[in-house]
């Protein structure tokens, strides 16, 4: 049975069963991923089938998950680390920098340390404070670091054999919002790249780039275009580092407009960074200036305002008219 | 009996151990009776119930190595005192005084052992066999680790406090998955037992019941801040609330760091999980050549701890037994200069890498902004005449 339709959530978790069948060096690290199977269920069932030696509960203690996988990692190990929420990685945010990333520099290249660090991410589930945030650019700024999300249940199934095959530190993204949208996957299937863009729209007249939880939206926004007459190119980001400027740019070539959509805030966020190289590379393409749509320079709201401070339908389409009004 | 225990709480009237109530001075500064030591700062040996056995097979040739090891790891170290002085090297962080402590610990370990030390284990690379001129290239600036750690089982320096404890932890529990015997020896000092990795450590090791053991230098000062703060118990007490023994050794006696690093790592081989070791020393020379201790200490403090010298200590020892003459010594001072002459010339060759180093090995598997960031800088270089910038 090739080609399942699953949710994106349980194409993660058969994703991470494929890898401890495959690998006898994976083992899975974190809270509760054990008997409760993890906070979202994505470990759920591995314990039972995999033993308490390969799906590991961790104290609780962050730095102290990813220190003692960076352990395992130069003992051999693949270890797969869950972070239970986006906004509880910072106490192993100085592991994640200062040692995971730069270990293998250091080494002279003489040690590898591919661990992979799972993160759910993102809002739009009406969650308590710390549970709603983006901050995957505090991790594409490190160099050392892959960063990557997916946006479909394929992609979270392919992506995620990917990352823990790769020999790399990866950040593996996880738009929790999008963990019960349904899709197919086909576990027989060629996988892409993991680090190249995706086109999950075709259009002419805009591009729209988002990546993992944005992605949906943004498709709604080019179906909403479509009904006003105006076609938008969606590109699905994938990997933000490293991150396809070539997909990008080729999109953009052809649409000469570009919008940038992401959760996270848009100050040094990840739109800026493509705003700034695609206006490198596209200067006498554009017919407008790169326009994104982000959070705001501000704590992530209380859940009741959420809906406000995420970009939505209305927003993401007003920046289209905008960028279209040049 | 000096090792703690959770299953042995006895009572202690010891002054080293005696409770002291908020607000009172914390007893951390005071060696106190709980110290384990096998000879005096004179270089008399005395017995010891619990760890005479750990050192029983040392024959005097074992010892003179020990000694030798000290002294040449000391010459090495004043060797790149003064290179830094020359400025040859842009820092060094000298091991003066823990001589003890790193050669005792260090020749406690098997060769399949692994070690990760902080930046200033010196001694201890010594005895792992890594090449001692290795160790400059990071403060010389050529590179930021420089050597394979799986040469000689020995992790690079690692400058972030306390980080590398946690490696240690989930290394040794990748020894116990294995199935292996071995032990893993994590270095850390009184400083970093304050953070936050050093205790998560703790906890990790004593749930998962880790093959490894802490090697704490108390070395009394983390850059200018003394003992007092950081802690209000001996360091090694904190052991016994995360359920595993604690020991304090005085670690400018290197006969006693051997034995109790031996006991510690036989400990953790047999399935017995974690030791704090902490080793009661003292940092004879500056924090690195960049600190000015006259700042935040006393002479008379250094010159206390002088008479403690974990050389002199062991030499006397040898010469009262009769164990060393005057030609191995003598020997050994040639010995001395020839390395002291051989780092010279080693480090005063070392290479400056190739511009382009910059971005090798940044990944495993590739990036495409570093190759691309690697193609334009090697253009702009070739866009100078002669085909370099300066």
């Amino acid at each position: 049975m090739a080609v399942q339709t699953l949710p994106l959530a349980k194409a993660l978790n058969e994703s991470l069963r494929k890898a401890l069948e495959t690998d006898p060096k994976v083992v899975i690290m974190g809270l509760d991923v054990g008997k409760l199977g993890g906070v979202f269920r994505i470990t759920d069932g591995l314990q039972k089938d995999f033993g308490e030696d390969r799906v590991i509960d961790t104290p609780l203690a962050e730095s102290g998950i990813v220190g003692t996988a960076i352990g395992l990692a130069l003992r051999g190990y693949r270890p797969v680390v869950e972070i239970q929420f986006d906004g509880f990685v910072f106490p192993a945010y100085d592991q994640i920098v200062t040692q995971l990333a730069k270990m293998r520099a250091r080494s002279l290249g003489a040690v590898k340390v591919p661990v992979v660090i799972r993160i759910p991410y993102g809002g739009g589930i009406g969650a308590v404070e710390h549970h709603s945030e983006s901050p995957e650019s505090l991790f594409a700024h490190v160099a050392g670091l892959k960063v990557v999300t997916p946006a479909t249940p394929s992609d979270a199934y392919w992506m995620l054999q990917q990352a823990i095959q790769s020999d790399d530190p990866v950040i593996f993204f996880e738009p929790k919002r999008r963990y019960w949208d349904k899709g197919e996957v086909d576990t027989d299937a060629i996988p892409g790249e993991l680090h190249k863009a995706r086109v999950a729209r075709e259009g002419t007249d805009l591009t729209l780039v988002a990546y993992g939880p944005m992605v949906k939206t943004c498709l709604e926004v080019a179906a909403a275009a479509a009904e006003e007459g105006k076609s938008l190119e969606v590109v699905d980001l994938r990997s933000i580092s490293p991150l396809d400027f070539d997909t990008i740019q080729a999109s953009v070539e052809k649409t000469r407009r570009l919008v940038v959509v992401h959760e996270a805030p848009v100050f040094f966020g990840s739109g800026a960074e493509i705003a700034a190289r695609i206006t490198e590379r596209c200067f006498y393409h554009l017919e407008a200036p790169v326009l994104r749509v982000g959070g705001y320079h501000a704590p992530y709201p209380p859940a009741r305002l959420e809906e406000e401070y995420l970009p939505g339908l209305d927003r993401v389409l007003d920046a289209v008219d905008r960028a279209l009004a040049y | 009996m000096t090792v703690e225990s959770t299953a042995a709480r006895k009572p202690r009237r010891s002054a080293g151990t005696k409770r002291t109530s908020a607000g009172s001075t914390p007893d951390t500064a005071g060696a106190g009776p709980e110290l384990v030591q096998l000879l005096t700062p004179e270089g008399k040996r005395v017995k010891n119930a619990d760890y005479d056995k750990y050192v029983a097979d040392v024959t005097p040739d074992e010892l003179r190595g020990l000694y030798r090891d000290m002294v040449l790891t000391r010459r090495f170290d004043a060797e790149a005192t003064s290179l830094q002085r020359q400025g040859e090297l842009g820092l060094w962080a000298s091991l003066l005084g823990q001589e003890a402590a790193q050669i005792g610990s260090g020749r406690a370990l098997r060769d399949d052992d692994y070690v990760f030390p902080t930046y200033r284990e010196h001694g201890v690379a010594w005895c792992r066999g890594v090449d001692p001129t290795n160790l400059l290239g990071m403060f010389r600036g050529v590179n930021n680790g420089g050597w394979d750690p799986n040469s000689n089982n020995f992790h690079l320096y690692t400058i972030v406090l306390g980080s590398q404890t946690l490696h240690a932890t989930g290394y040794a529990m990748g020894v116990s998955k294995d199935g292996a015997d071995s032990a893993v020896l994590a270095y850390f000092g009184d400083g970093a037992s304050s953070q936050g990795d050093v205790n998560e450590s703790f906890v990790f090791s004593a749930v998962y019941n880790a093959p490894v053991v802490f090697f704490c230098q108390n070395n009394q000062w983390a850059i200018s801040e003394p003992i007092e703060k950081q802690t209000r118990v001996p360091l090694y007490q904190r052991a016994r609330g995360f359920g595993f023994p604690g020991v304090r050794v005085d670690g400018n006696d290197v006969l006693a760091c051997l034995a109790v690093t031996r006991a510690a790592l036989e400990r953790a081989r047999h399935g017995e999980g974690p030791t704090l070791v902490e080793a009661f020393t003292y940092r004879m020379a500056a924090h690195t050549t960049s600190d000015d201790p006259t700042r935040y200490r006393r002479d008379a403090e250094r010159e206390e701890w002088e008479a403690k010298d974990p050389i002199l200590r062991l030499r006397a020892y040898l010469e009262n037994e009769g164990h060393a003459d005057a030609a191995f010594f003598e020997e050994l001072e040639t010995e001395s200069e020839a390395l002291g002459k051989h780092v010279r010339e080693v480090v005063r060759a070392m290479p400056v890498p190739e511009h382009m180093a910059i971005f090798d090995n940044v990944y495993a598997d590739g990036h495409a902004l570093v190759d691309e960031e690697r193609a334009q800088f090697a253009a702009y270089q070739a866009s100078f005449t002669g085909g370099e910038a300066e």
